[in-house]
Protein backbone atom coordinates (compact mmCIF):
# COMPACT_ATOMS: atom_id res chain seq x y z
CA UNK A 1 0.00 0.00 0.00
CA UNK A 2 2.50 2.30 1.04
CA UNK A 3 4.53 1.65 -2.26
CA UNK A 4 1.62 2.32 -4.38
CA UNK A 5 1.08 5.72 -2.69
CA UNK A 6 4.81 6.49 -3.21
CA UNK A 7 4.43 5.45 -7.23
CA UNK A 8 1.80 8.23 -7.26
CA UNK A 9 2.94 11.04 -5.77
CA UNK A 10 6.33 10.27 -7.09
CA UNK A 11 6.38 13.61 -9.12
CA UNK A 12 5.54 15.31 -5.71
CA UNK A 13 8.83 13.14 -4.04
CA UNK A 14 11.14 14.31 -6.18
CA UNK A 15 9.98 17.91 -6.03
CA UNK A 16 10.23 17.77 -2.11
CA UNK A 17 13.90 16.61 -2.65
CA UNK A 18 14.66 18.77 -4.52
CA UNK A 19 13.67 21.68 -1.86
CA UNK A 20 15.25 20.91 0.66
CA UNK A 21 18.77 21.86 -1.26
CA UNK A 22 17.44 25.61 -2.07
CA UNK A 23 17.39 25.45 1.84
CA UNK A 24 20.94 25.07 2.47
CA UNK A 25 23.87 27.86 1.93
CA UNK A 26 27.03 27.56 0.22
CA UNK A 27 29.66 27.56 2.69
CA UNK A 28 32.57 24.93 2.85
CA UNK A 29 34.90 24.62 4.22
CA UNK A 30 34.07 23.70 8.09
CA UNK A 31 35.98 25.91 10.83
CA UNK A 32 35.44 24.12 13.93
CA UNK A 33 38.11 26.52 15.86
CA UNK A 34 40.34 29.18 14.17
CA UNK A 35 44.16 28.28 14.71
CA UNK A 36 44.80 31.31 16.74
CA UNK A 37 41.63 29.89 19.10
CA UNK A 38 43.46 26.81 19.10
CA UNK A 39 46.50 28.36 20.31
CA UNK A 40 45.13 30.72 22.68
CA UNK A 41 42.97 27.46 24.31
CA UNK A 42 46.20 25.38 24.57
CA UNK A 43 48.49 28.07 25.97
CA UNK A 44 46.67 30.68 27.23
CA UNK A 45 47.66 33.42 24.75
CA UNK A 46 49.54 32.88 21.48
CA UNK A 47 53.07 32.10 22.11
CA UNK A 48 56.22 33.08 19.65
CA UNK A 49 56.12 31.48 16.12
CA UNK A 50 59.28 29.22 15.29
CA UNK A 51 60.00 27.46 12.57
CA UNK A 52 61.71 24.17 11.91
CA UNK A 53 63.35 24.00 8.60
CA UNK A 54 64.31 19.99 7.78
CA UNK A 55 67.24 18.48 6.55
CA UNK A 56 67.64 16.06 3.62
CA UNK A 57 67.70 13.19 6.42
CA UNK A 58 65.10 14.73 8.58
CA UNK A 59 62.62 15.01 5.14
CA UNK A 60 63.60 11.22 4.57
CA UNK A 61 62.17 10.45 7.97
CA UNK A 62 59.09 13.06 6.88
CA UNK A 63 58.90 10.75 3.76
CA UNK A 64 58.83 7.62 5.36
CA UNK A 65 55.88 9.10 7.90
CA UNK A 66 53.60 10.41 5.53
CA UNK A 67 54.62 8.38 1.98
CA UNK A 68 55.66 11.99 0.39
CA UNK A 69 57.25 15.07 1.49
CA UNK A 70 55.21 17.31 3.89
CA UNK A 71 54.05 20.45 1.35
CA UNK A 72 56.41 22.94 3.51
CA UNK A 73 59.62 23.35 3.72
CA UNK A 74 59.31 25.20 6.82
CA UNK A 75 56.81 23.90 9.50
CA UNK A 76 56.00 26.13 11.82
CA UNK A 77 54.83 25.55 15.55
CA UNK A 78 54.37 26.89 19.23
CA UNK A 79 56.03 25.88 22.32
CA UNK A 80 55.78 27.12 25.97
CA UNK A 81 58.43 25.18 28.31
CA UNK A 82 57.47 21.28 27.89
CA UNK A 83 54.69 21.42 25.56
CA UNK A 84 54.42 22.63 21.99
CA UNK A 85 51.71 22.48 19.03
CA UNK A 86 51.69 22.18 15.79
CA UNK A 87 48.94 22.66 13.12
CA UNK A 88 49.39 20.77 10.41
CA UNK A 89 47.54 19.93 7.11
CA UNK A 90 47.01 16.36 5.17
CA UNK A 91 44.52 16.02 2.43
CA UNK A 92 42.43 13.31 2.77
CA UNK A 93 40.24 12.11 0.24
CA UNK A 94 40.87 15.21 -2.08
CA UNK A 95 41.17 17.82 -0.06
CA UNK A 96 43.24 19.44 3.05
CA UNK A 97 42.21 18.61 6.76
CA UNK A 98 43.84 21.44 8.97
CA UNK A 99 44.38 19.95 12.67
CA UNK A 100 46.29 20.95 15.74
CA UNK A 101 48.27 18.98 17.93
CA UNK A 102 49.46 19.98 20.96
CA UNK A 103 52.48 17.50 22.06
CA UNK A 104 53.92 17.19 25.42
CA UNK A 105 57.60 15.39 26.23
CA UNK A 106 57.17 13.01 23.63
CA UNK A 107 53.37 12.27 24.02
CA UNK A 108 50.32 13.78 22.25
CA UNK A 109 48.41 15.55 25.15
CA UNK A 110 45.54 16.75 22.54
CA UNK A 111 44.13 16.61 19.06
CA UNK A 112 41.99 19.44 17.18
CA UNK A 113 40.30 19.48 13.72
CA UNK A 114 40.35 23.28 12.90
CA UNK A 115 39.29 23.39 9.05
CA UNK A 116 37.66 20.42 7.56
CA UNK A 117 36.90 20.60 3.83
CA UNK A 118 36.10 16.90 2.63
CA UNK A 119 32.70 16.45 1.45
CA UNK A 120 32.24 12.93 3.90
CA UNK A 121 34.10 11.65 7.00
CA UNK A 122 33.91 14.55 9.44
CA UNK A 123 33.40 11.98 12.08
CA UNK A 124 37.47 12.36 12.60
CA UNK A 125 36.84 15.72 13.98
CA UNK A 126 34.35 14.18 16.44
CA UNK A 127 36.14 13.74 20.03
CA UNK A 128 35.41 10.81 21.17
CA UNK A 129 37.90 9.93 17.71
CA UNK A 130 40.34 12.76 18.75
CA UNK A 131 40.61 11.54 22.34
CA UNK A 132 42.06 7.97 21.12
CA UNK A 133 45.17 10.12 20.04
CA UNK A 134 46.05 11.35 23.99
CA UNK A 135 48.79 9.77 25.51
CA UNK A 136 50.01 8.33 22.27
CA UNK A 137 53.81 8.56 21.59
CA UNK A 138 55.91 7.32 18.53
CA UNK A 139 57.67 3.94 18.25
CA UNK A 140 61.05 3.11 16.42
CA UNK A 141 59.28 1.89 13.74
CA UNK A 142 57.36 5.47 13.13
CA UNK A 143 54.62 3.95 14.09
CA UNK A 144 51.97 5.47 17.07
CA UNK A 145 51.89 2.97 20.35
CA UNK A 146 48.74 2.62 19.97
CA UNK A 147 46.40 2.87 16.95
CA UNK A 148 43.14 4.45 16.82
CA UNK A 149 40.21 2.81 15.75
CA UNK A 150 38.80 3.24 11.95
CA UNK A 151 35.28 5.12 11.32
CA UNK A 152 33.95 3.19 8.07
CA UNK A 153 33.24 6.12 5.41
CA UNK A 154 36.11 7.70 6.76
CA UNK A 155 38.82 5.73 6.49
CA UNK A 156 41.37 8.31 3.73
CA UNK A 157 40.48 10.84 6.32
CA UNK A 158 41.55 8.48 9.83
CA UNK A 159 44.97 7.60 7.88
CA UNK A 160 45.57 11.55 7.36
CA UNK A 161 45.01 12.13 10.92
CA UNK A 162 46.95 9.42 12.28
CA UNK A 163 49.93 10.58 9.74
CA UNK A 164 49.33 14.18 11.16
CA UNK A 165 50.15 12.64 14.60
CA UNK A 166 53.04 11.25 13.87
CA UNK A 167 54.60 13.65 11.80
CA UNK A 168 53.69 16.14 15.04
CA UNK A 169 55.47 13.78 17.64
CA UNK A 170 58.56 13.45 15.38
CA UNK A 171 58.66 17.16 14.41
CA UNK A 172 58.72 18.08 18.03
CA UNK A 173 61.94 15.85 18.79
CA UNK A 174 63.57 17.79 16.11
CA UNK A 175 62.73 21.49 18.29
CA UNK B 1 39.38 -25.08 1.38
CA UNK B 2 39.06 -26.80 -2.17
CA UNK B 3 40.89 -23.81 -3.91
CA UNK B 4 44.27 -21.39 -2.89
CA UNK B 5 44.07 -18.50 -4.45
CA UNK B 6 47.31 -15.81 -4.76
CA UNK B 7 45.99 -12.38 -5.21
CA UNK B 8 48.69 -9.62 -6.88
CA UNK B 9 47.30 -6.31 -6.58
CA UNK B 10 48.92 -4.16 -9.03
CA UNK B 11 50.15 -0.48 -7.63
CA UNK B 12 47.44 -0.02 -5.25
CA UNK B 13 45.23 2.56 -4.95
CA UNK B 14 46.43 5.87 -5.62
CA UNK B 15 44.80 8.85 -3.51
CA UNK B 16 42.99 11.72 -5.61
CA UNK B 17 45.72 13.57 -3.81
CA UNK B 18 45.93 17.64 -5.23
CA UNK B 19 49.29 18.27 -5.36
CA UNK B 20 50.53 21.29 -3.60
CA UNK B 21 52.95 22.77 -4.32
CA UNK B 22 56.21 23.07 -2.17
CA UNK B 23 56.36 26.58 -0.66
CA UNK B 24 58.79 28.89 1.42
CA UNK B 25 57.55 30.35 4.33
CA UNK B 26 58.05 33.09 6.08
CA UNK B 27 58.62 32.62 9.97
CA UNK B 28 58.35 36.02 11.79
CA UNK B 29 60.03 35.77 14.90
CA UNK B 30 57.72 36.67 17.90
CA UNK B 31 53.63 37.02 18.02
CA UNK B 32 52.46 36.74 15.07
CA UNK B 33 48.92 38.76 14.18
CA UNK B 34 46.16 36.22 14.88
CA UNK B 35 44.26 37.31 11.61
CA UNK B 36 47.52 36.57 9.48
CA UNK B 37 48.20 33.52 11.08
CA UNK B 38 44.17 32.12 10.75
CA UNK B 39 44.34 33.28 6.98
CA UNK B 40 47.30 31.33 6.51
CA UNK B 41 45.73 28.26 7.37
CA UNK B 42 42.42 29.15 6.41
CA UNK B 43 43.30 29.70 2.90
CA UNK B 44 46.32 27.36 2.05
CA UNK B 45 46.30 27.91 -1.52
CA UNK B 46 48.60 30.40 -3.67
CA UNK B 47 46.61 33.13 -4.06
CA UNK B 48 47.37 32.53 -8.10
CA UNK B 49 44.36 30.79 -10.01
CA UNK B 50 44.49 27.37 -9.27
CA UNK B 51 45.72 25.43 -12.59
CA UNK B 52 44.67 22.32 -14.49
CA UNK B 53 46.65 20.40 -12.59
CA UNK B 54 45.40 21.45 -8.58
CA UNK B 55 42.22 20.90 -10.01
CA UNK B 56 42.82 17.54 -11.77
CA UNK B 57 42.89 13.90 -9.56
CA UNK B 58 43.93 10.81 -11.64
CA UNK B 59 43.45 7.33 -9.91
CA UNK B 60 44.24 3.73 -10.30
CA UNK B 61 43.51 0.23 -9.09
CA UNK B 62 43.75 -3.26 -10.99
CA UNK B 63 43.59 -6.97 -9.79
CA UNK B 64 45.52 -10.05 -11.36
CA UNK B 65 43.54 -13.57 -10.03
CA UNK B 66 44.70 -16.63 -10.23
CA UNK B 67 42.48 -19.26 -9.09
CA UNK B 68 43.19 -22.53 -8.62
CA UNK B 69 41.52 -25.92 -7.62
CA UNK B 70 37.77 -25.76 -8.71
CA UNK B 71 39.05 -24.01 -11.50
CA UNK B 72 42.14 -23.12 -13.11
CA UNK B 73 42.05 -19.88 -14.20
CA UNK B 74 43.85 -15.99 -14.23
CA UNK B 75 42.43 -13.32 -15.39
CA UNK B 76 43.13 -9.97 -14.83
CA UNK B 77 39.62 -8.92 -13.25
CA UNK B 78 39.95 -5.29 -13.75
CA UNK B 79 41.81 -2.26 -14.12
CA UNK B 80 40.34 0.89 -13.28
CA UNK B 81 40.96 4.79 -14.06
CA UNK B 82 39.37 7.40 -12.09
CA UNK B 83 39.39 10.52 -13.42
CA UNK B 84 38.09 13.85 -10.81
CA UNK B 85 37.73 17.37 -11.98
CA UNK B 86 37.18 20.23 -9.47
CA UNK B 87 35.34 23.17 -10.57
CA UNK B 88 35.16 25.27 -7.63
CA UNK B 89 35.49 24.41 -3.44
CA UNK B 90 32.23 22.83 -3.84
CA UNK B 91 31.17 21.65 -7.25
CA UNK B 92 33.30 18.81 -8.45
CA UNK B 93 33.54 16.10 -10.81
CA UNK B 94 33.88 12.08 -10.28
CA UNK B 95 34.38 9.63 -13.12
CA UNK B 96 35.45 6.18 -12.98
CA UNK B 97 36.09 3.84 -16.22
CA UNK B 98 36.74 -0.03 -15.59
CA UNK B 99 38.20 -2.25 -18.21
CA UNK B 100 36.79 -5.42 -16.66
CA UNK B 101 38.61 -9.18 -17.72
CA UNK B 102 40.68 -7.98 -19.84
CA UNK B 103 39.19 -7.96 -23.23
CA UNK B 104 36.15 -6.85 -24.29
CA UNK B 105 33.71 -6.85 -27.70
CA UNK B 106 31.15 -8.67 -29.10
CA UNK B 107 31.21 -12.91 -27.65
CA UNK B 108 34.39 -11.59 -25.46
CA UNK B 109 34.93 -12.58 -22.05
CA UNK B 110 35.45 -8.79 -20.33
CA UNK B 111 33.62 -5.24 -20.38
CA UNK B 112 34.53 -1.52 -20.59
CA UNK B 113 32.11 -0.31 -18.07
CA UNK B 114 31.53 3.39 -17.15
CA UNK B 115 31.19 2.73 -13.23
CA UNK B 116 30.53 6.68 -11.97
CA UNK B 117 30.30 9.61 -13.35
CA UNK B 118 28.32 12.55 -11.16
CA UNK B 119 29.13 15.69 -10.67
CA UNK B 120 28.62 16.77 -6.88
CA UNK B 121 27.48 19.48 -4.77
CA UNK B 122 28.53 20.51 -1.41
CA UNK B 123 26.83 22.50 0.90
CA UNK B 124 26.74 23.94 3.82
CA UNK B 125 25.76 21.82 7.11
CA UNK B 126 27.58 18.72 5.88
CA UNK B 127 24.71 18.18 3.14
CA UNK B 128 26.28 16.86 -0.47
CA UNK B 129 24.26 16.14 -3.73
CA UNK B 130 25.01 14.15 -6.39
CA UNK B 131 23.69 14.37 -9.64
CA UNK B 132 24.37 11.88 -12.24
CA UNK B 133 25.99 8.16 -12.47
CA UNK B 134 26.27 6.54 -9.15
CA UNK B 135 26.91 4.00 -6.90
CA UNK B 136 24.55 3.22 -5.12
CA UNK B 137 24.64 3.74 -0.81
CA UNK B 138 23.97 -0.53 -0.16
CA UNK B 139 25.75 -2.72 1.55
CA UNK B 140 29.22 -2.21 2.80
CA UNK B 141 31.20 -2.65 -0.73
CA UNK B 142 29.22 -0.82 -3.09
CA UNK B 143 30.78 2.53 -2.95
CA UNK B 144 34.17 1.55 -2.05
CA UNK B 145 35.13 -1.56 -3.54
CA UNK B 146 38.41 -1.62 -3.80
CA UNK B 147 40.53 -4.95 -3.50
CA UNK B 148 42.37 -3.50 -0.37
CA UNK B 149 39.06 -2.96 1.49
CA UNK B 150 37.77 -6.57 1.72
CA UNK B 151 39.46 -9.99 2.85
CA UNK B 152 39.97 -12.79 0.27
CA UNK B 153 40.08 -12.59 -3.44
CA UNK B 154 36.68 -12.39 -4.57
CA UNK B 155 34.47 -10.41 -3.37
CA UNK B 156 31.26 -12.38 -0.66
CA UNK B 157 29.23 -14.13 -2.17
CA UNK B 158 26.20 -12.21 -1.17
CA UNK B 159 27.64 -8.18 -1.80
CA UNK B 160 27.37 -10.39 -5.26
CA UNK B 161 23.90 -12.54 -5.68
CA UNK B 162 21.56 -10.45 -3.25
CA UNK B 163 23.32 -6.98 -3.59
CA UNK B 164 24.04 -6.81 -7.13
CA UNK B 165 28.03 -5.10 -6.52
CA UNK B 166 29.11 -2.94 -8.04
CA UNK B 167 25.99 -1.84 -8.81
CA UNK B 168 25.37 1.60 -9.98
CA UNK B 169 22.45 3.45 -11.71
CA UNK B 170 21.45 6.98 -12.79
CA UNK B 171 19.81 9.86 -11.04
CA UNK B 172 20.06 12.20 -7.98
CA UNK B 173 21.86 11.41 -4.19
CA UNK B 174 21.48 13.51 -1.36
CA UNK B 175 23.47 13.31 1.87
CA UNK B 176 24.24 14.73 4.93
CA UNK B 177 26.41 14.23 7.83
CA UNK B 178 25.46 15.25 10.97
CA UNK B 179 27.71 16.35 14.39
CA UNK B 180 26.04 13.89 16.15
CA UNK B 181 27.63 10.58 13.72
CA UNK B 182 24.81 9.94 12.25
CA UNK B 183 24.04 10.42 8.78
CA UNK B 184 22.15 9.45 5.67
CA UNK B 185 21.74 9.42 2.23
CA UNK B 186 18.80 9.60 0.05
CA UNK B 187 18.60 8.98 -3.46
CA UNK B 188 15.78 8.90 -6.71
CA UNK B 189 17.40 6.68 -9.88
CA UNK B 190 16.81 4.33 -12.46
CA UNK B 191 15.76 0.84 -11.35
CA UNK B 192 16.65 -3.33 -12.44
CA UNK B 193 14.89 -5.01 -15.51
CA UNK B 194 15.26 -8.82 -14.42
CA UNK B 195 13.99 -11.56 -17.10
CA UNK B 196 11.38 -13.66 -16.22
CA UNK B 197 12.69 -16.11 -19.10
CA UNK B 198 15.86 -17.67 -19.82
CA UNK B 199 19.03 -18.55 -18.56
CA UNK B 200 19.07 -15.40 -16.32
CA UNK B 201 15.39 -15.46 -15.39
CA UNK B 202 14.96 -13.99 -12.21
CA UNK B 203 18.48 -13.47 -11.41
CA UNK B 204 18.68 -9.77 -9.94
CA UNK B 205 22.30 -9.64 -10.82
CA UNK B 206 21.91 -10.17 -14.17
CA UNK B 207 18.72 -7.35 -13.60
CA UNK B 208 21.10 -4.88 -13.58
CA UNK B 209 21.42 -2.02 -16.82
CA UNK B 210 24.09 -0.34 -15.68
CA UNK B 211 22.71 3.06 -17.43
CA UNK B 212 22.93 1.48 -20.91
CA UNK B 213 19.88 2.77 -22.88
CA UNK B 214 18.27 1.65 -20.09
CA UNK B 215 14.89 1.15 -19.43
CA UNK B 216 13.11 4.53 -17.42
CA UNK B 217 9.74 4.02 -17.59
CA UNK B 218 10.38 2.75 -13.98
CA UNK B 219 12.15 4.61 -11.04
CA UNK B 220 13.43 3.50 -7.91
CA UNK B 221 14.81 5.17 -4.66
CA UNK B 222 17.36 4.12 -1.97
CA UNK B 223 17.92 4.94 1.47
CA UNK B 224 20.61 4.46 3.53
CA UNK B 225 21.01 5.83 7.83
CA UNK B 226 24.55 4.79 9.09
CA UNK B 227 25.86 5.55 12.94
CA UNK B 228 29.50 6.49 13.59
CA UNK B 229 29.40 7.81 17.29
CA UNK B 230 31.55 5.47 18.74
CA UNK B 231 34.95 4.66 18.27
CA UNK B 232 35.69 1.26 16.44
CA UNK B 233 32.22 0.43 15.79
CA UNK B 234 30.02 1.44 12.35
CA UNK B 235 26.18 0.82 11.58
CA UNK B 236 24.18 1.00 8.67
CA UNK B 237 20.43 0.03 7.62
CA UNK B 238 20.08 0.43 3.88
CA UNK B 239 16.63 0.33 1.14
CA UNK B 240 16.01 0.22 -1.96
CA UNK B 241 12.73 -0.05 -3.53
CA UNK B 242 11.91 -0.35 -7.49
CA UNK B 243 8.34 0.39 -8.54
CA UNK B 244 9.00 -2.44 -11.52
CA UNK B 245 11.78 -4.61 -12.09
CA UNK B 246 10.25 -6.49 -14.95
CA UNK B 247 9.45 -3.50 -17.04
CA UNK B 248 9.44 -6.14 -20.17
CA UNK B 249 6.55 -8.27 -18.80
CA UNK B 250 2.93 -7.53 -18.16
CA UNK B 251 2.89 -7.43 -14.46
CA UNK B 252 3.98 -5.14 -12.42
CA UNK B 253 6.44 -6.66 -10.21
CA UNK B 254 7.54 -4.25 -7.19
CA UNK B 255 11.00 -5.08 -5.35
CA UNK B 256 11.62 -3.90 -1.85
CA UNK B 257 15.52 -4.86 -0.38
CA UNK B 258 16.16 -4.04 3.17
CA UNK B 259 19.25 -4.56 4.98
CA UNK B 260 21.70 -4.04 7.56
CA UNK B 261 25.19 -3.62 8.23
CA UNK B 262 28.03 -3.74 11.33
CA UNK B 263 31.42 -3.38 11.70
CA UNK B 264 33.09 -3.58 14.60
CA UNK B 265 37.11 -2.98 15.36
CA UNK B 266 39.14 -2.76 18.17
CA UNK B 267 42.90 -4.05 18.19
CA UNK B 268 43.81 -6.33 15.40
CA UNK B 269 40.36 -7.50 15.58
CA UNK B 270 37.63 -6.69 13.66
CA UNK B 271 33.84 -7.91 12.92
CA UNK B 272 31.78 -7.60 9.71
CA UNK B 273 28.41 -8.66 9.77
CA UNK B 274 26.05 -7.98 6.77
CA UNK B 275 22.26 -9.07 6.17
CA UNK B 276 20.30 -8.08 3.17
CA UNK B 277 16.89 -9.10 2.11
CA UNK B 278 14.91 -8.99 -1.11
CA UNK B 279 11.13 -8.87 -1.28
CA UNK B 280 9.53 -9.04 -5.00
CA UNK B 281 5.47 -9.38 -6.06
CA UNK B 282 4.12 -10.65 -8.50
CA UNK B 283 3.37 -14.16 -9.22
CA UNK B 284 5.96 -14.99 -11.56
CA UNK B 285 8.47 -15.05 -9.07
CA UNK B 286 5.87 -16.66 -6.53
CA UNK B 287 5.98 -19.74 -8.63
CA UNK B 288 9.68 -19.71 -9.61
CA UNK B 289 10.26 -19.71 -5.65
CA UNK B 290 12.60 -16.77 -6.50
CA UNK B 291 9.98 -14.04 -5.03
CA UNK B 292 12.08 -13.72 -1.51
CA UNK B 293 15.65 -13.72 -1.77
CA UNK B 294 17.86 -13.34 0.76
CA UNK B 295 21.58 -13.87 2.92
CA UNK B 296 23.98 -12.62 5.21
CA UNK B 297 27.58 -13.38 6.17
CA UNK B 298 29.49 -13.24 9.44
CA UNK B 299 32.98 -12.10 9.35
CA UNK B 300 35.70 -12.30 12.22
CA UNK B 301 39.07 -11.61 11.22
CA UNK B 302 43.00 -10.26 13.00
CA UNK B 303 45.33 -8.43 11.96
CA UNK B 304 48.81 -9.43 12.96
CA UNK B 305 51.12 -6.58 12.60
CA UNK B 306 53.15 -5.99 15.93
CA UNK B 307 53.78 -10.09 16.29
CA UNK B 308 54.61 -10.20 12.66
CA UNK B 309 57.29 -6.65 12.82
CA UNK B 310 59.62 -8.45 15.38
CA UNK B 311 60.57 -11.28 11.90
CA UNK B 312 62.72 -8.73 10.81
CA UNK B 313 62.20 -10.26 6.97
CA UNK B 314 58.43 -9.34 7.11
CA UNK B 315 59.28 -6.48 8.50
CA UNK B 316 57.41 -3.91 5.78
CA UNK B 317 54.23 -6.57 5.51
CA UNK B 318 51.03 -6.87 7.85
CA UNK B 319 49.13 -10.27 7.80
CA UNK B 320 45.68 -10.88 8.37
CA UNK B 321 43.39 -14.24 8.88
CA UNK B 322 39.72 -14.12 8.27
CA UNK B 323 36.79 -16.21 8.47
CA UNK B 324 33.67 -15.44 6.95
CA UNK B 325 30.43 -17.52 7.37
CA UNK B 326 27.96 -17.10 4.68
CA UNK B 327 24.06 -17.82 3.86
CA UNK B 328 22.33 -17.07 1.30
CA UNK B 329 20.88 -20.50 -0.62
CA UNK B 330 23.44 -22.40 1.12
CA UNK B 331 25.74 -22.05 4.09
CA UNK B 332 29.21 -21.29 3.03
CA UNK B 333 32.43 -20.88 4.87
CA UNK B 334 36.17 -19.26 3.88
CA UNK B 335 39.19 -19.52 5.83
CA UNK B 336 41.37 -17.14 4.25
CA UNK B 337 44.94 -15.20 4.89
CA UNK B 338 45.69 -12.36 3.41
CA UNK B 339 49.37 -10.66 3.47
CA UNK B 340 51.00 -7.36 2.02
CA UNK B 341 52.47 -3.42 2.54
CA UNK B 342 51.94 -2.22 5.82
CA UNK B 343 48.98 0.21 5.42
CA UNK B 344 50.36 3.84 7.12
CA UNK B 345 46.89 3.58 9.13
CA UNK B 346 47.98 0.15 11.05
Amino acid sequence: MALDIVSKYRSGLIAVFLIVFQSGAWGLPQVYQKPSDFLRSSFGEIPPTRGISLTQSQQSRVRSILGKNYHQKVIRYWASNERCAFILEAVGKTELITTGYVIDQGKIESVKVLVYRESHGSEVARSFFTHQFRGRSLGSDNRLDQQPRNIAGATLSVRALTKMARLALYLETLR
Amino acid sequence: MSFASIFLALGGIVAFSLPVKSQDLLVAPGVEQADELDSSFLNPQSPKQPGLFDRLGIGSYGELHLNQGDKNEIDFHRLVLFLNYRYTDRIRFVSELELEHALSGDGKPGELELEQAYLEFAFDHGWVLRAGQYLLPLGILNEVHEPETFYGVERNGIETQIIPTTWWEAGLLVSKETESGLGFDFGIHSGLSIATNGSQAFNIRSGRQKVAKADASNYAASARIRYNALAGLSLTAFANFQEDVTPSSVEQNTATLLGASALYQRGGLQLRALVADWKIRGSAFQVSGSDHQSGYYFEPSYRWYRAIARLAFLRGLEHTTFTRVRCNKQTRSVLGSTSGPMKTLL
